[in-house]
């Protein structure tokens, strides 16, 4: 298998983000006509100068219709793009590789989605006929799993996990305190999530993604065109791509305390970039945060740290804003809730605002200056059968 | 016919709920009386129940039936053969039979008389869930069970009970009685079904022993049961044999499927040699002798009619109500589930209905739900069906969800791995969250995940392996 990746080929030179938020007041249209207005501004660009998009939603709309009638594009090519919660960066993954190709010089990427009009909490997903056999468990249900796997696997007292995974969460909160676009912007204690009743296994409503409606788009040019538009592009180091064949769910070997699709998406995405050494390397990650027991075993399988050792790091603060590696700077999915089609593209937001310094202050990770390049990890799907992404970008061309 | 007829194997189902009656008196002030009724879980109906009960007769290795003869007074389907349904969960082939007898508890004990009078290998399985209005006589007398009888003669294989005859007394008298549709029946004063009833068991009763030259000394135990009490306790006494225990304080009348419930019930405690009654009050009165042969020490079923009663837990009256919809509960603020499909259901019978996955010839990997492509190797259509409802497995891990669909929240679900090989993610039934832990042994049951828009999708559960 070949996986030569596009390393330093094409370079983001523009992106917008809506606040995510339940936006009672406004459409999917107006939240994909803002977003694609900011990510223009921003590469100082007109809708005339992009020649083709590529636009994810998970169930908000179908077709590229969709993006072409409220934005009135003018026979523009539009691909929508679905791959479960990595929509949105699967269409950044498309609209690279076309402008890589040479095909187009200026490829948006925008994802969004409307959960808020279904009329129901939580996401929901579309009903596809079935034998009736499938599994109907919720999300928190499945990644709850992991906390009793990975408590036994590594001798961790259950009720030791439970305040680690707490910890997770007000970290994360703690930053999206200090994000104006969050949904969620006040910080929690540990304390006060463990207190919390359980909604699946030991995970309480805090230990869960909130849902939000929002759209974030990426403006895309190759590499070489890229100081044209902007004087410090995010040049694209690695993409990578992984879809599960559901073994996990087959072979009684899969123990939930890993997510193998994240660690073989990590580990390409590493040779594309030629990342040997991720925590010392990367400034920052923006990782898929839709549980809090997610986040812990991504630490593991995106090779932050040793198997067995995230929940100690945790508790040491390693993936704090002024950690060793600051994980999810912006607040996550945790505060920002979950916009399926647009949270792939919300993350690399922060790294588009973080890397070149233009996160406020109050959040800025303390790994700028030393470090340029950072990771962004997106998944879709469950323990044993997901999507997972991941990419790397950088301020500095190698 | 060739050969002596008679009871090749048999099994019974008693769900895992009870309702303790006197919980009723509680809630409404009034009904119940003292004892337990067994209680269908939310996720049984008459036809699950009779999957579980003929599975426990066909386990020992009974030879395969040719003909399904299901019988209820509380059918899942009209227009549809439910007994269809016990057949693909039993996976017999094509060339079995499989007809539903409903209408009436009299259809069941009728069919059992029928397959006995036939020269087919038959299994007759009766089940039925008795409902009543609240405080009412069925409400705390009924009881849910089903019960599975294979029939044959001495050359299908050993009968554990040889079939000696019987007799039978029909009338036409409207004692109890419920129109299509209705939730409960009705009764008529008791007295007068007493009256109606008790000639016709003293005249099946003695067209019986004449047809069978037997004569009442030689019956070691009668079980007699109906659904008019006052004329069942009459007639036990009148017949002036041993009577065995009727199980309505432990179970309730499980009314099409109490006679063979509590044939089932003597059987398992029979002595070899022993001549067996079963009298059946139902719109007249059947009676049926068997004897109870050497075979019958080894040809039990594994669990009894005692062991299922002593294997219970307790649920309140108001989750009672609530199961059987006579009380309406919000239902949780998520989309419920859309239909299965019908065709996709028929692609997939086998594993829906019969949990068949599949075993990859060249890794030796079962794969649940079957694969043609395996996890390991990629090899196509290597595979080897894979029969796993009779598996026992292991929870690997497990959690609960308060938050999804379900007819009776909140939802347990386990990753169990199978003995031999195979995984797979399963709900949990019969089951109390606060007993579940890794290594908990499970067994799988046949359950109803969900009724939308009048389609009942059925498929199996894990629950704890108990006993």
């Amino acid at each position: 298998m070949a996986s030569h990746g596009i390393r330093d080929q094409v370079a983001i030179v523009g992106m917008g983000c809506t606040p995510f938020r339940e936006h009672w007041d406004r459409s999917l249209d107006d939240l994909l006509i803002e977003a694609h207005g900011l990510a223009l501004v921003s590469a100082g660009m007109t809708k005339d100068d992009v020649d083709a998009y590529w636009y994810g939603t998970s169930q908000s709309s179908a077709s590229g219709i969709s993006l072409a009638t409220p934005l009135r594009l003018d026979n523009r090519p539009v691909t929508r793009v679905e791959n479960y919660c990595a929509t949105g960066s699967e269409a950044l993954r498309q609209a690279c590789y076309a402008v890589a190709s040479g095909a187009y010089d200026v490829a948006v990427a925008i994802g969004a989605e409307k959960v808020k009009d279904g009329g129901y909490q939580g996401l929901n997903a579309f009903p596809i006929p079935t034998d009736g056999t499938n599994r109907t468990l919720t999300a928190a249900a499945m990644f709850s799993l992991i906390l009793p796997a990975y408590a036994k696997r590594y001798g961790v007292g259950e009720d030791d996990l439970r305040h680690v995974v707490a910890r997770i969460a007000e970290k994360n909160h703690y930053n999206g305190a200090r994000n104006e676009l969050a949904q969620f912007r006040r910080e929690t204690s540990a304390e006060v999530i463990c207190e919390m009743a359980a909604v699946a296994g030991r995970l309480s409503v805090f230990d869960c993604a909130g849902v939000a409606d929002g759209a974030a788009a990426a403006v895309v040019v190759s590499a070489e065109r890229a100081t044209d538009f902007c004087d410090d592009p995010l040049y694209v180091k690695a993409l990578s791509l992984v879809a599960g064949n559901g073994s996990g769910l087959v072979d009684p070997s899969f123990d939930f305390t890993t997510l193998p699709e994240c660690a073989a998406s990590a580990t390409d995405a590493y040779a594309q970039a030629g990342i040997t050494d991720p925590r010392a390397e990367l400034a920052m990650a923006e990782v898929h945060d839709c549980f809090t027991p997610t986040e812990l075993v991504l630490m593991e399988d995106l090779g932050f740290c040793d198997r067995g050792t995230a929940w100690s790091e945790v508790l040491d603060g390693t993936f704090a804003l002024d950690g060793e590696l600051p994980v999810n700077p912006d607040g996550g999915l945790k505060s920002f809730g979950h916009p399926v089609g647009a949270s792939g593209l919300r993350m690399h937001y922060e790294a588009w605002l973080q890397l070149r310094g233009r996160a406020p202050e109050e959040r800025r990770i303390g790994t700028l200056g030393d470090r340029s390049r950072a990771l962004v990890h997106n998944l879709g799907g469950y323990p044993g059968e997901m999507v997972s992404f991941v990419s790397i970008v950088g301020t500095e061309k190698d | 016919m060739n050969g002596t007829r008679g009871i090749l194997a048999y099994g019974a189902h008693v769900p895992y709920r009870r309702l303790a009656r006197s919980a009723i008196a509680e809630v409404m002030g009034a009904g119940g009386g003292g004892g337990y009724r067994a209680v269908a879980s939310f996720d049984e109906d008459t036809t699950t129940m009779g999957v579980e009960a003929a599975r426990q007769a066909l386990a020992g290795g009974a030879p395969a039936p040719r003909a399904l003869w299901f019988s209820t007074v509380a059918p899942a389907y009209l227009d549809k053969t439910n007994a269809t349904v016990v057949h693909a969960a039993l996976r017999l082939g094509a060339s079995v039979p499989a007809l539903d007898f409903g209408g009436a508890p009299r259809s069941a004990i009728g069919a059992l008389r029928t397959a006995l009078a036939s020269g087919d290998r038959t299994l007759v399985v009766a089940s039925d869930l008795r409902v009543g209005l609240p405080t009412g006589p069925e409400d705390g007398g009924g009881g849910d069970a089903a019960t599975a009888v294979l029939v044959g003669s001495d050359e299908d294989g050993p009968l554990v009970a040889e079939y000696l005859g019987g007799a039978t007394a029909t009338a036409e008298f409207t004692d109890r009685w419920r129109t299509p549709g209705e939730a409960h029946s009705r009764t008529w004063e008791d007295r007068f079904g007493e009256q109606a009833y008790l000639p016709l068991v003293r005249q099946a009763w003695a067209d019986a022993l004449e047809s069978t030259n037997l004569t009442a000394a030689d019956v070691a135990i009668s079980a007699v049961t109906g659904l008019h009490g006052r004329a069942t306790k009459k007639a036990a006494v009148d017949l002036g044999v041993t009577i065995a225990e009727d199980r309505t304080d432990t179970v309730g009348n499980a009314g099409a499927a109490h006679p063979t419930l509590l044939l089932t019930d003597v059987l398992d405690g029979a002595t070899p040699g022993d001549v067996v009654a079963l009298v059946v009050l139902a719109d007249g009165c059947e009676v049926l002798f068997f004897r109870a042969t050497d075979a019958l020490t080894t040809g039990r079923p594994t669990r009894s009619v005692t062991d299922q009663v002593e294997n219970r837990a307790d649920v309140s009256y108001a989750l009672y109500l609530a199961w059987r919809g006579l009380l309406e509960v919000q239902p949780p603020n998520r989309p419920e589930p859309n239909r299965p499909s019908s065709s996709a259901a028929a692609r997939r019978s086998d594993w829906k209905h019969g949990f068949v996955g599949s075993t990859d010839r060249s890794t030796g990997i079962t794969h649940l739900p079957p694969s043609r492509v395996g996890i390991s190797g990629g090899e196509v259509d290597n595979m080897e069906p894979a029969p796993m409802a009779d598996t026992v497995g292991t929870v690997a891990t497990f959690t609960v969800d308060h938050l999804v669909y379900s007819p009776s929240p909140p939802v347990v679900f386990a990753v169990v791995d199978f003995d031999g090989g195979g995984r797979m993610p399963v709900e949990l039934t019969d089951v109390d969250p606060s007993e579940v832990e890794i290594g908990t042994r499970v067994e799988m049951t046949f359950r109803r995940l969900f009724t939308a828009d009048g389609l009942h999708n059925y498929f199996w559960k894990g629950r704890p392996l108990r006993g």
